[in-house]
């Protein structure tokens, strides 16, 4: 472990969201555990309907209606955030843990100079600031994601995709949070712009010793970003560990097929993709669903769901090929 | 060796303002070519803003060009009519880049494959037509049966963009133009999807224009790339070529962009050497890409012409001056063995 060090500052234990839908409860996210450490960027990879977004969701509290978180625990520096009235999560929220969402860009509100939208947050924080300590910050947070001091006066429409998403992540970081999750920051964003923007991140996020949480579909964003990759599959995690350590050496299945899956440019080679779709959550295959995909698929998988289990130091899986390896 | 479709020094102009008329110029002079007897997979890369969705526009025939001419075996497209521009219409087939919009929620997606089939006469019965459908289904790696009866909601993203591929193999056109069609699929979907385009080559001989951002995609699948920049061609060449070795600073910065799916391989930390492009409504003297070039020298105030590299390359900058000068026309007509 790396970059990893002290006591994990965000705990995830067994966090359950379902949504009642006309053809019946759905499980989005189902029993997902992870930890976060400070200085930690952890990658939340899967396709679409993985549940990746949900669980990012859920870590804020900001599951709406018809989703429920149903059960398991977010613990924050030893508070459960599930236990919080709404009043003291509205505390919380940016403060200590800061969310960038999906597709940001069209976030802010367009009627509202920036650095007023970036204003609010010190406001509503910070009790005894004043105007001029206001504008100091604001100046300050603009520069420190490479925006011009100017762009405060602007509103959103006068900037580019690549200057909105850098404002959002200057309200991400404004307070200096412990945790900053970000949902696909950069999925509308060019190659060139992408990569600047997710350095930004990642220069600010070490400047505050901050932990990430990057949820995305790409894993090349991720081999780049994240220290620590998390594959989501139907609502489930399976499997976690260390960046370098997945891409040498994936255990589940689906993740193998993942990063086979990728083009590269140094060399050219039939592209593989995963066959089959993700299945859809109110149709679950029994056993483990992964099971009609899968390439190593056994006769225990149709029936029994795999646990998921800690295979060696730092890396958890849920497939039946590790069983044995499970401590 | 004979052209279905050429572009000939398309320009395209966006004005905007009644009197004080502010020119965009969306595509700057851009000739390509796709023959008949050689297959292949043409990439047009850029970004936003660097025209190529124009050009796809106008090489459909969707879009005339301010300047320039585009020909389909031999002639300018606006000038078809008649049967002859239904002719060019099934021969030259679009897929799109939001596999979301183009079908009709209120239809069965069968009437996307079915109503061309029929239109264009290519089955003779409703039978013929049916099994014609079905093997085309079967081609992107869908099962009829899961797909055939459905509305555009009830599936994905994925399988409603392998559909506008069937669509493509059942109408055997002569040339694809495909604007981003794998980039709003997951990343798990998209091999899938380009290996039925480079199937479509390979097995039907069809062309295709293949326009993207990403330039790892248009490695695996291309044989020859257009990169562009704010509507000109600033680097063309063999695709293999242009990866592995970019030579215009702007190919650099794409290819040095490219999240790498290996952990071992990392981005560049250094920010300085880029700046970001917000300069969109700027207007351009000289070398478009000079602002945000870190070799950006005198002599970037003048256009530069097209330097040519090595047999088969163009490149669009004054760091190559020493080399002769060319132009995308001239390279085109020598270059008949391998599209450039």
């Amino acid at each position: 472990m790396t970059s990893a060090n002290g006591e994990p500052v965000l705990k995830v234990n067994d966090l359950t969201v379902e949504y009642e839908t006309p053809r019946g409860m759905l499980r989005a996210a189902d029993s997902v555990s992870f930890e976060l450490r400070p200085g930690q960027r952890f990658g939340l990879v899967g396709e679409s309907g993985s549940g990746k977004t949900t669980t990012a969701l859920a870590l804020m509290r900001l599951t709406q209606l018809p989703g429920r978180i149903v059960g398991g625990e977010v613990q924050l520096d030893g508070v459960d955030l599930l236990g919080l009235s709404e009043n003291e999560m509205r505390e919380v929220r940016l403060a200590q843990i800061s969310y960038v969402p999906q597709g940001a860009m069209n976030s802010l509100n367009p009627v509202i100079k920036v650095g007023n939208q970036i204003a609010n947050g010190f406001k509503d924080h910070l009790d005894s600031i004043s105007r001029s300590e206001i504008s100091e910050r604001i100046v300050e947070v603009l520069r420190s994601v490479g925006l011009d001091p100017g762009v405060s006066r602007m509103y959103p429409h006068e900037l580019s995709g690549g200057m909105k998403q850098r404002v959002a992540i200057a309200i991400a970081v404004s307070l200096g949070p412990k945790v900053i999750i970000a949902d696909e920051p950069t999925s509308a964003l060019d190659v060139v712009v992408q990569r600047e923007v997710m350095l930004t991140l990642r220069k600010l996020q070490e400047e505050i010793g901050a932990a990430v949480l990057i949820v995305g579909h790409d894993m090349g964003l991720m081999a780049q970003f994240a220290s620590h990759v998390g594959v989501m599959y139907a609502g489930k995690l399976v499997e976690v560990g260390e960046v370098l350590d997945i891409f040498d050496n994936p255990f589940h299945p689906y993740t193998r097929a993942l990063i086979a899956s990728l083009p590269s440019t140094s060399r050219r080679h039939r592209l593989t993709g995963i066959p089959g779709l993700p299945p859809a959550l109110l149709e679950l295959p029994g056993g483990c669903s992964f099971n009609p995909r899968c390439d190593s698929v056994m006769e225990v998988c149709r029936s029994a769901d795999p646990s998921y289990d800690q295979i060696r130091e730092g890396r958890w899986t849920s497939c039946h090929l590790y069983a044995e390896a499970a401590t | 060796m004979s052209a279905v479709l050429e572009a000939d020094h398309l320009t395209r102009v966006f004005s905007r303002g009644l009197f004080n008329k502010v020119e965009n110029v969306a595509v700057n002079d851009i000739s390509l070519r796709v023959d008949d007897d050689n297959p292949s997979i043409t990439v047009i890369a850029g970004e936003s803003g660097s025209g190529k969705t124009t050009l796809a526009s106008m090489l459909l025939g969707f879009m005339r060009p301010t300047r320039g001419e585009i020909r389909y075996r031999g002639r300018d497209i606006h000038s078809l009519k008649g049967d002859d521009w239904r002719e060019f219409r099934r021969n030259v087939q679009p897929i799109f880049q939001d596999p979301f919009e183009v079908f009709n929620p209120v239809y069965r997606v069968d009437r996307i494959l079915t109503q061309p089939a029929q239109l264009y006469g290519i089955a003779d019965s409703e039978d013929e037509a049916h099994e014609m459908v079905e093997d085309a289904l079967q081609q992107v790696g869908l099962r009829p049966a899961e797909t055939l009866g459905r509305f555009p909601h009830q599936l994905s993203g994925g399988q409603r963009q392998r559909i506008t591929v069937a669509r493509a193999f059942l109408l055997k056109p002569k040339v694809i133009v495909a604007d981003e069609p794998v980039s709003m699929i997951d990343a798990s979907l998209r091999a899938t999807v380009l290996e039925s385009l480079r199937e479509l080559k390979t097995e039907l001989g069809i062309s295709i224009i293949y326009i993207t951002h990403d330039l790892t995609t248009a490695y695996q699948v291309g044989d020859s790339i257009y990169v562009l920049y704010r509507g000109s061609v600033v680097e063309a060449g063999n695709v293999e070529n242009v990866v592995q070795q970019p030579s215009h600073p702007y190919t650099q910065l794409l290819m040095g962009s490219i999240p790498v799916p290996d952990p071992r391989v990392p981005w560049g930390d250094d920010l300085s050497a880029i700046s970001s492009g917000d300069q969109r409504d700027v207007e351009v003297r000289g070398c478009a890409f000079a602002p945000r070039c870190p070799h950006a020298f005198d002599r970037c105030e003048d256009d530069p012409p097209h330097y040519r590299l090595d047999d088969d390359r163009a490149v669009k900058c004054f760091l190559y001056e020493d080399r002769p000068v060319t132009d995308l026309e001239s390279m085109l007509s020598e270059n008949t063995t391998s599209p450039i």
